[in-house]
């Protein structure tokens, strides 16, 4: 057991498909022998991480956002609470109040504004947390967004902030684009493993994302996933940027055939066993959390 | 009564826009009074929730009636609950005024 303290990958892509969950539960396998982990999937609108790493999950939380209802009793209909409003999750017709509850963030601005004191807060569900372990001992979290709910930010931070900060490896499986829902997902992150196919749309969504690192300042990485498949834009891209390409995972059929089972890639071909694990030292020494050894 | 119709420009003869939440602009026209004017929608660049907002909009303004191209669930609540009345554009008439006319003569479908 090495001294590495609270180290957090977030497994992003831009693109859809293009391997993330596939990278985050083998980096998971590979480390956790060795290490303790905790993976997140924040995929929360469609999670497959327990596909792969099938945890046992013990228990399940419902994840609520909490909107306004209005005691019409007090309520004066001053309409400070639809002025306040960001999203427009609040209008003011006739003579009432009216909330349109799928616009609502949960941000309180409402409640705090109202002078009548008007507004109380009521949960309301819009998914639900599971936690399990795998057979490795690894702490599984996922979250699961309500089908027909728009809105999966909340849930992720609720997420989050489930997990546990002891933990010496944390793997987020951040969702697809490069959206509000992925940057909650990254915040706070150490390094970000950015995994991309070499394809028109591989490349157009990993700039989107090298952005947003390069604004917030994150360290990160690429990986190029069905390696040999396209043409070599992404690399040529790569190379006027201060990101390096970590790993290029080819198309293979095996690979393929074997995810579709359900299988781990490091199950398929175990060589990236070492793979993985010597990815996880190159991070430690990136980020300075380890001296260079290899 | 008060008729706001979602236009692509400032005038009567402008182009109807099918849009409701996102129109550049509604005329607003007094059927009793005869005047008009157009205004800037400020729904128009929200990054969600425009068709509450252009509802909200149209209650401020004391609308009775709006035409449209079509009505977004929240958008179609909240212009019930404020008791608009909703119309559709007919797809042959090109200009705000011809559609106007179309209201005064009973020619457009409503949405109930």
């Amino acid at each position: 057991m090495n001294s590495v303290k609270g180290i957090k990958i977030a497994v992003a892509s831009g693109k859809g498909g293009t391997g993330k969950t596939m990278v985050a539960t083998s980096l998971a396998a590979s480390l956790e022998p060795e290490h303790q982990i905790q993976f997140l999937d924040c995929d929360v609108e469609a999670p497959n991480g327990h596909l792969f790493l099938k945890p046992v999950f013990d228990r399940e939380i419902p994840a609520a956002i909490y909107v306004p209802e209005i005691d019409t009793e007090r309520c004066t209909l001053c309409g400070e609470c639809v002025k306040g409003c960001t999203f427009h999750a609040l209008a003011k017709v006739a003579d009432q109040i009216l909330l349109f509850p799928q616009l609502c963030h949960g941000c309180g601005s409402c409640t705090l504004l109202c002078p009548e004191n008007a507004i109380i807060e009521q949960p309301r569900k819009v998914g639900v947390l599971r936690q399990g372990k795998t057979e490795m001992g690894t702490t599984y979290l996922m979250g699961e967004l309500t089908v027909s709910e728009p809105m999966p930010t909340p849930i992720i931070h609720q997420l989050k902030a489930l997990s546990v900060g002891s933990q010496e490896i944390t793997i987020l499986d951040s969702p697809p684009g490069a959206s509000c829902a992925v940057v909650e997902t990254l915040h706070d992150a150490d390094y970000v493993i950015l995994v991309t196919e070499p394809t028109p749309f591989g490349l157009h969504d990993l700039a989107q994302m090298l952005g947003i690192l390069e604004k917030i300042g994150l360290p990160g990485g690429i990986i190029v996933n069905r390696a040999g498949i396209g043409d070599d834009q992404v690399q040529q891209f790569v190379r006027s940027k201060c990101y390096p390409i970590l790993l290029e995972i080819p198309y293979q059929r095996s690979i393929a055939a074997g995810l579709a089972r359900g299988d781990l890639l490091v199950r398929i071909s175990p060589m990236y066993r070492s793979v993985f694990s010597a990815l996880f030292n190159h991070i430690q020494v990136s980020l300075g959390r380890k001296a260079d050894s290899a | 009564m008060i008729i706001m119709l979602s236009s692509q420009g400032d005038t009567l003869d402008s182009q109807p826009n099918p849009r409701f939440g996102r129109t550049p602009y509604f005329i607003k026209f007094d059927l009793d009074q005869g005047h008009w004017e157009a205004l800037q929608n400020p729904a128009v660049s929200q990054s969600g929730g425009a068709g509450v907002a252009a509802a909200q909009f149209l209650a401020d303004q004391g609308a009775d009636i709006v035409v449209s191209g079509r009505f977004g669930p929240n958008a179609h609540q909240a212009l019930k609950a404020a008791n608009i009345r909703m119309l559709i554009f007919e797809p042959g008439l090109s200009t705000i005024i011809k559609s106007i006319d179309a209201f005064k003569e009973n020619q457009l479908e409503e949405i109930i």
